[in-house]
């Protein structure tokens, strides 16, 4: 896998809006900002009501999945490419649910809403109404998906890659700083994981830094390219980002997307946790 | 720079300035409020901490935790930075400049 089978840039995705075959979808923290202004042609996907099940804490079900992307009218041989604020996020968590049911063609757009926005490219608030199609899921491979006793077991042998802000790992806070800090669970680390924050992988402007730049920063934290990955934040989707980075631009095979994150592990009863700075 | 609760700043319902160190303020330039600005709140070592987008009147808000801490506004219009000193909890406030 290369980048160029991950990601595409600003100017192509200027240059593919409208092809027949290429499918955008918007997928924002904010949900209301596909409202304000999206790329031409682009469909929203809401992550808090369509990338999870409604009542259960999971993500959605293959047959959730399948009636998902055929409503927003996504055949199983287009190309999908996802975009959103906050540095592609929720993108990258679309992502990561895109290969997780076995969607071969999907890529991102690098540096997402941001970079568009910055560079000043058109955004319309046009209504967007795809014609359905009929989408059928592989079974979720969850080679890519960590849950949270494989996340126990893991400490002290994998690289567990806490990529949270260091106050949050540390336990200083329990959520991103433009959130409110009212949870109530236990603040902390999970042992042995090291703290490599999502934005170290991202450039200023949104866009992902090279491979060099990340082959770099992640030996100087102290990540063993030998040894399979566990990547975690507080619910899933900064941790896509870093898994998007291992996994698909780096080439690291057995890396795990611990979707569960710090709202499951620091909510569970008598499992080890590490306070502070760390190593 | 003060701790102060100050009521023109709109906060969620049940903050408690008390416990909390709200940090905002606005996005400007030339005197006037830029909104859709990337507003970056970097620690005192100038690790990235967290990103929100100004309001339409310039407005940004982070919950974050006493200490020294840099915003940094990124815009069509520009960017710039400012410097913000958490003594302790309650409400912050800062104005960014960008050109």
């Amino acid at each position: 896998m290369s980048r160029e089978d991950v990601l595409v840039t600003a100017d192509w995705a200027e240059k593919n809006l409208g092809t027949e075959g290429i499918v955008f979808l918007e997928v924002d923290e904010d949900t209301a900002a596909y409202d304000g202004g999206h790329l031409p042609g682009a469909v929203k996907v809401n992550w808090t009501t369509e990338l999870q099940d409604p009542v259960r804490r999971d993500i959605p079900t293959k047959e959730q999945f399948e009636e998902l992307l055929s409503a927003k009218g996504v055949s199983n041989d287009d190309t999908v490419v996802l975009y959103g604020g906050n540095n592609n996020w929720f993108a990258a968590y679309a992502y990561w649910e895109f290969k997780l049911y076995g969607h071969e063609n999907v890529k991102l757009l690098d540096g997402g809403r941001k970079k568009w926005e910055l560079d000043g490219r058109t955004l319309t608030t046009d209504v967007v109404a795809p014609a359905r199609a009929t989408y059928t899921a592989k079974d979720a491979d969850n080679s890519i998906r960590a849950f949270r006793d494989e996340t126990v077991d893991a400490i002290g042998n994998k690289n567990l890659v806490d990529v949270r802000s260091p106050d949050e790992f540390s336990g200083k806070i329990l959520a991103p700083a433009h959130l409110p800090q009212e949870q109530s669970q236990r603040a902390g680390h999970i042992p042995s994981a090291i703290n490599i924050p999502w934005s170290k992988a991202a450039n200023e402007d949104g866009t992902f830094k090279s491979d060099e730049e990340l082959t770099a920063l992640y030996g100087e934290a102290g990540y063993d390219a030998g040894k399979a990955t566990i990547a975690y934040c507080r619910i899933g989707e900064r941790s896509s980002h870093t898994w998007v980075v291992l996994h698909e631009l780096l080439g690291h095979n057995d890396v795990k997307n611990y979707d569960g994150s710090w709202t499951e592990y620091g909510s569970l009863i008598g499992v080890p946790i590490e306070l502070g700075a760390g190593r | 720079m003060c701790g102060a609760p100050d009521q023109a700043v709109a906060l969620p319902p049940g903050t408690d300035l008390s416990k909390e160190t709200v940090l905002a303020g606005r996005v400007v330039a030339g005197g006037q409020p830029v909104g859709g600005a990337f507003v970056r709140l970097l620690d005192g070592t100038g690790e990235f901490t967290a990103e929100v987008v100004s309001s339409a009147s310039g407005d940004f808000r982070f919950f974050a935790a006493p200490g020294t801490w840099t915003v940094r506004a990124l815009s069509r219009s520009g960017n710039g930075q400012t410097v913000l000193n958490a003594d302790g909890p309650g409400l912050h406030q800062a104005e960014v400049a960008v050109a």
